[in-house]
């Protein structure tokens, strides 16, 4: 058994050399954004410090630096719409409850996000026309945010681009039977939402739809071919994967 | 102190292969009567000759089945199937399958394997707290996962739910017409109970459990100061148990005379809700059975139908699926394998929990680029992935591997394993012996920290791990240290095989069949198995031409490793047993699934 | 000086004007409210200033909370690094994972154990609402069955910064929590909750009479046993009444009132029924009294309450 310690002291000297060199890290870190003597979080600091170089600090701090999610980040789903645009080509706000005017809603309820849903999470109810058959529009639509298991399917299953995953991840509440439940209009959200959240996905489902509409204006047996094509290359388009970190002023 | 003979210096590759025919043709001879029919799947043997025939194969110099993969059983309309999967650590290759058909439906008996393979008798127990059929011989035939008093048989088929709905997903209230109604307002008691027809709750005494005490256990053991044996519950809370685990430990003050794990404590029907599901339905839940590896249990499962299927997945899928699977290897070890037993010996939450969660945090970040969560990645897909990689991802993942991790990996030799407070409490502690440690069916690091050189990715290649040049580290003593040592080695040993695959990654589609979510499997079933940092996990998975699985089964490797917990703990102390279930590393989502 | 019984408890006058701008900004000279105010605010800051959680992970969302308290996302930041395995040491029990029946009686008794004051969070999809597992015969659907619940926090598993917004609301609930109405000083004794037991399968002995009652009563299963099978029971339902509308105002969440369906039965009786049990079995209102305090939370503002968290 040996008498002096020297393995024990050679761990300890491994980490006190990393305490130590976090100090001069962090000056030339705050040094280099140019907010050395900043008493709060600065969000160019924590995005050095997400980072795969970094070698001293990695605290990201919360709730004045936040980590932005990437843009394959899936948490709760929501729904699809596109909102009526003015002459300008701008989505138009309702003045009262602050959401883009409802131009088109792409859910057409036919039920696929509901059957493939692990849990079952989602419920919809399918709207009836005034003369009494049914239209490719929810009624209803509720999914219970505490059984959902983010796993994605229902976006990945959606034959018309109309349930999308959220990257919002602040949903915490004091009462859940009632607040946990979203029904359609807390769903609904416009494509101009969904275009600042995932925008590599939304323009590549655009740039199909386009390619899909001016196959149709052609010949059919080419429009067959470009749709295909052009679907393909949807799916192919994968976001850009910024550094590790990407930081959102909190 | 066991040495390594010349024969175990190379890993375990296979090298002769038997089908379930080839066996049938040798068994006819051996044992007299006891095949019925066999396939080149597997064989169906008589029930009263199981014994022999388990026997005769274990002991059989061409055979050699010497490794309990695991037991389990399927509730077909007219019989009990008990199928039972053998390996073979000196000739590698994949399991034999052998069943035994119980026709009385109301009192299925069947012999115990127990005595032939030790790790039988754990997993004998699930099976009776499953399906009710009952194991002549068996030394503690009790219920493991439901307690005592628990009515009713969980996993037959006419077993029904509180919140049953219908056998098969998709649930049909749940879409179209359906309306919203909170599942809890449409049974009686508002929660997820049944309660048996003259059950009286105000006279019911809850079943004290039986404590098994050590058998040998006598008076004149603990003489010398007229002490006697104590019963100690450690867990279900407890800080060093990882999770909702419990042990009955009997103690002479502080040394350790029995031990019992009580499991049950986690235990969330996964295979009951994976009968009902379709099979894409599946994926996200086998994320959470070892939820710290979560990638490596969606690929077996993915592998598993993929085989019932019949399809494979395109180049850049498999190596997708490869360099996945790799770095969740180095995550789970750094930190549960190594990180949970340096908490457990006393460095609390630093450095290892610290240094590891920072590293942890940088591959998490490019699973969650990749495939959108940091742990419940659902990436694997029938057929392929679920998509391709970011733009920029190969190269981070390139930058980590090439000049992060192999600095971590040698930093943490330097200041954990040559640690002489490690080495005092780790050496010699918890031995478990080559021998018994292959009766048990015991898999991953421990098996091979005891010196037997078996890891499935080179004894019975799945994906395309046939590919890359690695070695499979061993170790000499099967202790405490041996299995510590042996997880930094396998981290080294990844990050091989991931400058491999990213050095070879070529391009092309990630999806080799088109995207389906209601699939029908034709007849058949299958067991597929993977080397998971925990160990083997297995899917059996048996299907009728139907969307869901008819049966769905999975073997944890970690389930299995508990068996040995007596074993290696007896005769030590309460301190280092905490070290030795620590160094077992355990995640209670696959142990009660 | 004259004793003016109506005026001010200290009130000091004298003809120097500096003097009396002095004493008037750093003397307190206010009624009780002033100093119960005081008080509260200082009690609030040192008691959200501080939460040890128990560490108490049960299944995935346990990993998500070590990370949580790892070296990236620092829970050490909001004073609460300290994770007591010893309930008795521990503020703040922090469900994380699966809540099974077999584990239930050890979770209310280690609630039991815990020195108030005391908060609970539901931590992940499964703590809260029974989550991905809630058709299993060993899952029990939420926690808030059994315990009161201060704060749930979905997703599976929730990132550490989900957790940590969830942090943020608790302490937003702590501050306005007073000494007036907070439940732990209140003259009269709290019982602590009964263990769950498990029989054939888990039941709380508070209902113990209403479950044996129930069991003896065949109508009155056969009117309260709800089945779901035949999506035809459900349309031949629909025939027979309005389609349900959901609620008209956006901060009172639209929540349809539940349709029970009754086979060929008239809905009305069984309807009362249902309500009426769900009334009865409602632990979590039950929890809310307990709770008396944080009543304002728990009311149907909440929706507002908490878009004007997520606002703030």
């Amino acid at each position: 058994m040996k008498i002096f310690p020297t393995g024990t002291l050679k761990g300890m000297w491994v980490i006190m050399r990393r305490f130590l060199r976090s100090y001069p890290n962090d000056i030339s870190e705050r040094r280099k954004a140019g907010v050395l003597f900043k008493t709060t979080p600065d969000t160019a600091v924590a995005a050095e410090r997400a980072s795969v170089q970094q070698q001293g600090l990695i605290t990201v701090e919360y709730p004045e630096v936040k980590l932005k999610p990437p843009e394959n980040f899936r948490f709760v789903p929501f729904l699809v719409y596109e909102p009526v645009l003015d002459a300008a080509g701008k989505p138009i706000v309702n003045a009262a409850t602050g959401k883009e005017e409802i131009g088109y809603e792409r859910c057409t309820a036919c039920g696929i996000c509901a059957k493939v849903c692990p849990p079952q999470c989602i419920w919809i109810v399918r709207a009836v026309g005034d003369d009494g058959k049914p239209k490719p529009k929810a009624a209803e639509f509720y999914i219970d945010i505490d059984v959902c298991m983010n796993c994605g399917l229902c976006a990945e299953f959606c034959p018309f681009d109309a349930i999308k995953m959220d990257n919002d991840y602040e949903l915490a509440g004091y009462e859940r039977h009632i607040n946990h439940v979203y029904d359609l209009d807390t769903l609904l959200k416009s494509t101009t939402y969904y275009e600042s959240i995932k925008p590599t996905d939304y323009a590549a489902e655009e740039a199909a739809r386009l390619a899909k509409e001016e196959a149709k204006a052609k010949k059919p047996a080419a429009a067959a071919k470009t749709a295909t094509a052009a679907a393909s290359a949807a799916k192919a388009a994968t976001p850009t994967m910024k550094s590790n970190a990407e930081t959102d002023e909190g | 102190m066991a040495v390594l003979s010349p024969e175990q210096t190379k890993p375990v590759e296979q090298s002769k292969a038997f089908d379930g025919e080839s066996v049938a043709a040798l068994l006819k001879e051996g044992v007299d009567g006891a095949v019925v029919s066999a396939s080149s799947a597997g064989i169906v043997v008589q029930n009263d000759k199981l014994i022999a025939t388990l026997q005769w194969l274990k002991q059989s110099p061409d055979l050699a089945y010497d490794y309990f993969n695991s037991v389990t059983a399927v509730d077909w309309p007219d019989k009990f199937e008990v199928v039972y999967h053998v390996s073979s650590t000196s000739r590698g290759g994949p399991p034999l399958a052998l069943k035994v058909n119980l026709n009385d439906k109301e009192n299925p008996v069947v012999d115990s394997a127990g005595s032939v393979y030790y790790g039988a008798i754990q997993q004998e127990r699930e099976v009776y707290d499953f399906f009710g059929v009952k194991f002549a011989g068996h030394p503690n035939l009790r219920r493991i996962f439901m307690w005592e008093g628990f009515e009713g048989y969980p996993l037959r088929k006419s077993y029904k739910e509180a919140y049953y709905e219908q056998d098969r997903k998709p649930f049909e209230t749940r879409w179209d017409q359906g309306h919203h109604i909170i599942i809890e307002d449409r049974v009686p008691w508002h929660d997820n109970v049944i309660y048996p027809k003259d059950f009286d709750p105000t006279t019911y005494k809850q079943i004290r459990e039986i404590v098994r005490v050590a058998p040998n256990i006598n008076e004149g053991d603990v003489k010398a100061l007229k002490t006697q044996p104590v019963v100690v519950s450690i867990g279900p809370q407890h800080p060093s148990t990882h999770g909702v685990f419990r042990m009955n430990v009997t103690l002479d003050g502080e040394t350790v005379m029995a031990l019992e794990p009580i499991f049950g404590y986690l235990h969330r029907n996964h295979e009951k809700i994976g009968e009902r599901n379709m099979y894409i339905m599946n994926t996200p839940f086998t994320d959470r059975l070892d939820y710290l590896a979560g990638m490596c249990m969606e690929t077996g499962y993915v592998i598993g139908v993929e085989k019932l299927m019949g399809v494979k997945p395109p180049e850049r899928a498999e190596y997708l699926r490869v360099i996945m699977n790799e770095f969740t290897r180095i995550v789970s070890h750094m930190f549960g394998g190594i990180g949970q037993v340096y908490s457990d010996l006393g460095a609390f939450f630093t450095p290892i929990v610290i240094y590891g969660l920072e590293e942890r945090e940088l591959i998490i970040d490019l699973f969650e680029a990749a495939s959108g969560s940091r742990m419940m990645c659902n990436y694997m897909r029938f057929g392929g992935v679920w998509r391709d990689v970011p733009e920029g991802w190969l190269d981070i993942a390139r930058e980590l591997v090439d000049n992060r991790l192999p600095k971590v990996a040698d930093e943490m030799e330097k200041y954990l394993v040559h640690n002489e407070i490690f080495d005092i409490r780790a050496k010699n502690i918890g031995v478990l012996p080559a021998d018994l440690a292959v009766s048990y069916g015991v898999s991953g690091p421990m098996l091979r920290a005891s010196g037997v050189k078996y890891d499935l990715r080179r004894a019975d290649p799945y994906s395309i791990y046939d590919r890359f040049d690695f070695d499979v580290p061993v170790g000499a003593n099967g202790d405490i240290y041996d299995r510590m040592f042996l997880r930094i080695k396998e981290i080294r040993e990844s990050i091989k095989i991931l400058r491999q695959a990213l050095r070879d990654i070529p391009n092309g589609e990630t999806m080799s069949i088109k995207k389906a979510y209601s699939f029908k499997t034709p007849k058949g079933e299958v067991y597929a198995h993977i080397e998971a940092p925990r160990g083997e996990f297995g899917w059996y998975l048996v299907s009728d031409n139907t969307t869901t699985p008819y049966r769905y089964h999975v073997r944890a490797g970690d389930f299995v490793n508990l068996a040995t917990m007596e074993q290696m703990c007896v005769g030590h102390k309460i301190g280092d047993l905490v070290g030795v279930l620590g160094s077992v590393d355990i995640i209670m989502g696959s142990v009660d699934r | 000086m004259s004793f003016d019984k109506s005026a001010p408890l200290m009130s000091i006058e004298s003809d120097d004007a500096w003097l009396d701008e002095q004493v008037k900004k750093k003397v307190w000279t206010g009624p009780l409210d002033q100093a119960i105010k005081m008080v509260d605010s200082l009690y609030n800051w040192g008691r959200r200033g501080s939460i040890w959680p128990m560490q108490f992970g049960l299944a995935c969302c346990a990993i998500e909370m070590i990370a949580a308290g790892g070296g990236r996302f620092d829970i050490a930041r909001f004073g609460s690094e300290l994770f007591r395995p010893s309930p008795r040491q521990a503020d703040l029990m922090i469900v994380a994972g699966t809540v099974t029946k077999k584990m239930v009686p050890a979770i209310v008794r280690l609630y039991n154990q815990m020195a108030e004051p005391k908060y609970v969070m539901a931590m992940g999809a499964c703590a809260s609402a029974g989550g991905p597992f809630k058709e299993g015969y060993n899952v029990v659907s939420g926690i808030d069955k059994f315990l009161p619940v201060d704060i749930y926090v979905p997703g599976c598993p929730p990132t550490p910064q989900a957790l940590f917004y969830g942090f943020l609301m608790l302490h937003k609930k702590i501050n306005g929590q007073s000494i007036r109405n907070a439940p732990w000083y209140q003259a009269e004794e709290h019982e602590a909750i009964p263990e769950p037991i498990l029989g054939p399968d888990i039941f709380d002995p508070r209902r113990a009479v209403e479950i044996k009652q129930l069991l003896g009563n065949e109508s009155e299963m056969e009117a309260r046993y709800i089945r779901l099978a035949a999506r035809a029971e459900l349309k031949h339902h629909k025939e027979g009444e309005a389609a349900p509308k959901p609620a008209a105002a956006k901060p009172v969440a639209a929540k349809p009132a539940p349709k029970p369906v009754a086979p060929a039965v008239a809905k009305t009786p069984a309807e009362a029924k249902l309500e009426e049990n769900k009334a009865d079995a409602n632990f979590a209102q039950q929890a809310a009294q307990h709770h008396a305090a944080t009543a304002k939370d728990d009311a149907p503002e909440t929706k507002a309450a908490d878009d004007a968290a997520k606002n703030a």
